[in-house]
């Protein structure tokens, strides 16, 4: 059932992105670009989206688990930190490049075009990366500790 | 800054992001979990893994979604402009970012300020600030 569930909230999602504009590479550029002729759609479709976002959180946060009797997993973490900003920055600058972020990156894979596939296989390689170096993080603290 | 009229699209924009909004809320209440994509993705790539089904899931309907909105009469092909090289450098950065910042546009931008989050504001900032700064350079600067 949460299996069920969880295809069917990513091809809710999906469609989303897809009537939104946001799995558009032409439209995201077109939003990013300030000094341009701007297209100020997007932020309508994060407006759009926190509006609904904000009461299924506020519903959330009075349950301990889901209505499928999963645990509610809701981040812990509030630290503001380097980490998060520089990792934000580097996001957005490959956001900026190509206009695919990594929901419209992965619609645009099930478009069939050999440019999406290796955008996604780009982005795979890099959170391999990331992978990497905590991996290898953690066993230094481990020989050190 | 002059607003492009004959591009904005604001119904659209409003409905696919109240679409956004109801998938986000729908996987917090029924699989209790934030519906952030590269948490979901980059999670697959942990050493340890146990839950791959229900990401396997949620990323296969993400992937089935244009086929599915084609299918009923919508326009789903996304036009990609970039160049090999391009998407490469791009995607590697949007990978290792949003693992490193723990979140992309939907785990912050949607699902962090849906809740509130300070720490999802600042990430949000941060790529939205890189955003619009890399496409001057490169638009304006560059001059591609």
């Amino acid at each position: 059932m949460t299996v069920f569930a969880a295809l069917l909230v990513g091809l809710i999602f999906g469609f989303g992105l897809l009537v939104s504009g946001m799995a558009s590479p032409d439209k995201v550029l077109g939003f990013l670009d300030l000094a341009g002729a701007w297209d100020p759609s997007l932020a309508l479709v994060m407006v759009g989206a926190i509006a609904v976002g904000v009461v299924g959180f506020a519903v959330a946060r009075r349950r301990t688990v889901s209505f499928l009797g999963q645990d509610m997993k809701l981040p812990t973490s509030e630290r503001i930190d380097l980490r998060l900003v520089i990792g934000s920055l580097l996001f957005g600058i490959g956001w900026g490049l190509v206009g695919l972020c990594p929901g419209p990156a992965l619609v645009a894979l099930g478009t069939g075009q050999v440019k999406a596939l290796a955008f996604f296989l780009a982005m795979l390689a890099g959170m391999g990366a990331f992978e990497l170096l905590e991996h290898r993080k953690s066993r230094l603290a481990l020989k050190t500790s | 800054m002059t607003i492009d009229w004959n591009a904005f699209t604001p119904g659209a924009a409003l409905a696919g992001g109240a679409l956004i909004g109801t998938a986000a809320a729908m996987f917090l209440l029924f699989n209790g979990r934030i519906a952030g994509i590269s948490g979901v993705l980059g999670g697959l790539l942990r050493p340890a893994q146990f839950d791959a089904t229900w990401r396997l899931a949620f990323l296969g309907g993400l992937v089935a979604a244009p086929l599915l909105y084609s299918l009923l009469g919508g326009h789903a092909g996304a036009h990609i402009d970039a160049g090999f090289g391009v998407l490469v450098t791009a995607g590697f950065l949007v990978g290792i970012g949003t693992r490193y910042g723990s979140g992309c546009t939907s785990g912050h931008g949607v699902c962090g300020l849906s809740r509130l989050s300070p720490r999802s504001l600042m990430a949000t900032l941060s790529f939205m600030a890189a955003g619009f700064a890399t496409v001057y350079v490169v638009r304006h600067l560059l001059g591609s």
